[in-house]
């Protein structure tokens, strides 16, 4: 099949009201959340079936024309930009849950499926779905999957990889496979393990059987403000020392908070340098306990002020200026980038200060929001694109932040992947042989190269820069985490 | 044939050299790392020590043979422990060893397995390359999670050189609840109401015909009023044990030494609602069996011919590995042929040295 078959293939899979040829149809589908990508896709197919999809998968193998899968195209490492001139296979109407056993702790879902939606599924049960990315309203399961999403829970209940049991997946030529099962247990090798965060290289997840957990009985939330980032991040290490073993651990800085509390009025204290969060659960008794220990800790570090959340209102008050965070700053600038990186815990501070400076060097805004249980940094990096030279410039920061990340130890994406964004600093972390298997793997997995080219691996897509918030973003639907 | 490397150089020197090969750590799960006839065993019993460790971090990094029980030594003192519940400490077992089984303990319940904690590993591959994977730092969505697939593929897809955990602090004290029931399809309703208790449990085992174990970990204070409402959930036919008593029962769990050689040791992946029928098929045979994690996995001392067992595991749609037996079988039931780890395999592996044992799954 050469590629002018191509469409006439996909004609025959879907009807044609599934499948977008023209320009003004193509053009929601040409960028994602990291709005400095964009590309023409040649057709979009919604597909409504895993057949369609296993379809369109083979048709594109056959034609040697690169195909991405996509859901709410929430990716902030340009994941889910198209290739330029490739097909889009779009997944929203993929949104049945297939399964659903509160006993075995399971459910068993299309990869269109809304990652909130699960939870409301399990909440009569008493359990939920555990990753909590800060698009949960809106970002897909199968997005998840694909990028190993994280959240701010991630602390104690981990990310995306450890909370899939199993997947029914086709490969990057057609094939389909099924790994994992229903058990927490493997019988084998942990290929499903494997298979997340491949941000789509190796293929499409079809179905994915997520794993439940109780829902804890109680949540107690508390707010610290300090007079200085690093006090914040020593609090934080503290903690973790002291062997308490909290849900979540944020940190928002100055310019952040101001950001989400125009934005959401979440009550944060004003005038602090920092706020941090910590939300302990589990069951009641054992987190009265690990409470009372955690606000001693709090008023031994220094804490200017603290508030406790008096009750569920205001703890979804609290996280929902912290998970609207992003999409606030762009209040204060036309433009920003979100940096996703990691340091080990225990240098935050240093990896705080250091961006700190390198803010004051380049006379470029730096906002802070980040997972600081988990040492996951967010630099929020603030330039107006109406300016010449000013995206170039905040990318040069940008670079720098993770540059900073590598040298402490740490890593150059914790969450939101490499996408399109992160793919030169790839070989800085992991050395040639490492990439090279990656590349083998990969190839193992689509023989021609066609699922999400030129993603995490290269080679470059042809995607061209511009910048901006996402028109989601802009009317407020989504926001970045 | 028996080659012992001490350090990943001589490791990733010593692969290519061999036409197959067939790790052992520890030994504690033999049917895994028995030698085979024409097999060369490659030994990483010196491959061993912790190679950092920051308890700041909850990260340690370790070579693959180091010993289990010599890292429950290294991070006790920082109250610190791995929530997988590696079993087969006292046997010997090593943490590469572990992770290559993919086994872990009825406390991974709380918080979760192997696959959870471990966070990067360096691994060899048939050519005697040495490939990092992950990192170690606890969150990493950078390059492939290779390592996740190396847990659970029994030293048949590449060697585990060197790996990365994270850690949970330890609990400050425990209690254990042991339930007696009628049968072991009350004790089925115990696990399922206790899950339902509100009270987060570290352990939920059940020990056919009419015991089921559940452990509790937390600060010292709290523990009678988490003990009282689990009392209340579960009614009078439980009693509770603390300290010494506590430990015993989870000891024993860990040692597996409910289940003494010569039987086979066969671990089988499952869900709470196939106990019943599986216990059902096992009863009449009277195998000593262990159903832990809530009924994720079951562990059976199979006395005689795996071929029995086999067949039953088959018709339930299960799947069976053999920890401790013949080791010219080691799966068995249900095996469906799986593209993608088969792939995985003709790159990391492409010469076939580590298929000594026949493919898994």
């Amino acid at each position: 099949m050469d590629r002018d078959d191509l469409l006439a293939a996909l004609a025959r899979l879907v009807p044609p009201e599934r499948l977008l040829t023209r320009a003004g149809a193509l053009s929601a589908y040409e960028s994602d959340g990291l709005t400095a990508y964009r590309a023409r896709p040649r057709a979009v197919v919604l597909a409504e079936s895993a057949d369609e999809v296993i379809g369109t998968v083979r048709a594109c193998h056959a034609a040697r024309v690169p195909f991405m899968a996509r859901g709410s195209g929430t990716s902030l490492s340009g994941g889910a930009v198209p290739i330029e001139d490739g097909i889009v296979i779009a997944l929203n109407r993929m949104n049945r849950v297939l399964r659903f056993d509160p006993e075995a702790r399971v459910a068993v879902v299309e990869p269109g499926v809304v990652n909130l939606a699960v939870t409301a599924l399990a909440v009569p049960h008493g359990l939920y779905y555990a990753p909590d990315p800060s698009s949960q309203s809106v970002c897909t399961i199968g997005g998840n999957v694909a990028f190993n999403s994280g959240g701010a829970h991630c602390f104690r209940h981990g990310m995306t990889a450890n909370h899939v049991l199993g997947l029914r997946v086709v490969l990057g030529d057609g094939t389909v496979a099924v790994l994992g099962g229903d058990s927490l247990e493997q019988a084998g090798a942990d290929v499903t393990g494997l298979f997340v965060g491949s941000e789509g290289l190796f293929g499409v997840a079809l179905e994915i059987t997520l794993r439940l957990v109780a829902r804890p009985a109680v949540y107690r939330t508390v707010l610290a403000a300090y007079d200085s980032l690093q006090a914040a991040g020593d609090a934080v290490s503290r903690i973790i020392e002291s062997g308490l073993l909290p849900g979540a651990m944020e940190i928002m800085d100055r310019l952040a908070m101001d950001a989400a509390e125009a934005a959401v009025h979440a009550g944060y204290p004003t005038g602090a340098a920092a706020v941090l969060i910590v939300e302990c659960e589990g069951d009641a008794a054992q987190v009265a306990e690990e409470f009372e220990q955690l606000l001693r800790i709090l008023s031994a570090s220094g804490a200017a002020h603290t508030h406790v959340a008096a009750d569920d209102e205001e703890r979804a008050r609290i996280w929902k200026g912290r998970k609207s965070a992003f999409s606030a700053v762009g209040r204060l600038s036309p433009d920003f980038i979100v940096q996703d990186g990691v340091v080990p815990r225990a240098k935050l501070g240093e990896a705080l200060a250091t961006i700190e400076q390198l803010s004051r060097t380049h006379g470029i805004r730096v906002a802070n929001v980040f997972h600081a249980g988990d040492g996951n940094l967010h630099p929020l990096i603030l330039y107006d694109g109406r300016e010449p030279g000013a995206h170039d410039r905040a990318e040069v920061l940008a670079a720098e932040i993770l540059r900073l990340c590598i040298r402490l130890g740490g890593s150059i994406t914790g969450e939101h992947g490499v996408g399109l964004e992160k793919r030169a600093f790839l070989g800085e972390m992991y050395n040639e042989v490492d990439l090279d298997c990656m590349r083998r793997v990969r190839q193992a997995m689509d023989p021609h190269g066609v699922a999400n080219t030129g993603k995490k691996l290269g080679p470059p897509s042809g995607a061209t820069a511009s910048h901006g918030l996402h028109p989601l973003e802009r009317a407020g639907v989504i926001s970045r985490a | 044939m028996i080659v012992q490397p001490a350090s990943i150089d001589e490791l990733a020197e010593v692969v290519p050299a061999h036409v197959r090969l067939r790790v052992r750590g520890g030994g504690s799960k033999p049917a895994l790392s028995s030698p085979l006839p024409g097999v060369t065993t490659l030994d990483l019993s010196a491959l061993t020590g912790i190679t950092e460790h920051t308890p700041e971090e909850c990260v340690f990094t370790a070579l693959a043979g180091t010993p289990i029980a010599e890292i429950e030594r290294t991070l006790a003192p920082h109250r610190q422990y791995l929530p997988f519940d590696p079993p087969l400490a006292a046997a010997g077992a090593t943490l590469g060893g572990t992770v290559a089984a993919g086994f872990n303990g009825s406390c991974r319940y709380r918080f979760g397995g192997i696959r959870d904690f471990l966070i990067g590993a360096r691994v060899v591959d048939g050519r005697g390359r040495v490939i990092t994977s992950g990192g170690k730092v606890v969150k990493n969505a950078a390059g492939f999670l290779l390592h996740q697939a190396l847990v659970g593929s029994c030293g048949t897809i590449g060697v585990l050189a060197e790996l990365t955990f994270k850690v949970f602090p330890a609990a400050e004290a425990h209690a254990t609840i042991g339930v007696e029931v009628g049968d072991v399809a009350s004790a089925v309703r115990v696990v399922a109401s206790v899950q339902r208790a509100g009270i987060d449990l570290e352990a939920i085992d059940v020990v056919p015909p009419k015991r089921v174990w559940l452990r509790l970990g937390g600060f010292r204070s709290a523990l009678s009023t988490r003990v009282a409402i689990l009392q209340q959930a579960i009614g009078p036919n439980a009693m509770v044990l603390y300290g010494e008593d506590d430990a015993a029962v989870w000891r024993q769990a860990a040692d597996v030494s409910w289940a003494p050689a010569p039987a086979s040791l066969v671990r089988v992946p499952m869900t709470l609602p196939v106990l019943p029928g599986l216990d059902l098929c096992l009863a009449p045979t009277h195998a000593p069996r262990r159903y832990t994690i809530a009924g994720n996995l079951g562990l059976i001392a199979w006395p005689g011919t795996l071929d029995t067992l086999d067949t039953m595991l088959r018709d339930l749609g299960l799947t069976g590995q053999v920890l401790r037996g013949a080791p010219e079988r080691p799966w068995l039931g249900a095996l469906a042929p799986n593209a993608f780890e088969q792939r995985l395999r003709t790159v990391i592996d492409p010469d076939g040295r580590f298929a000594g044992v026949p493919a898994g799954r």
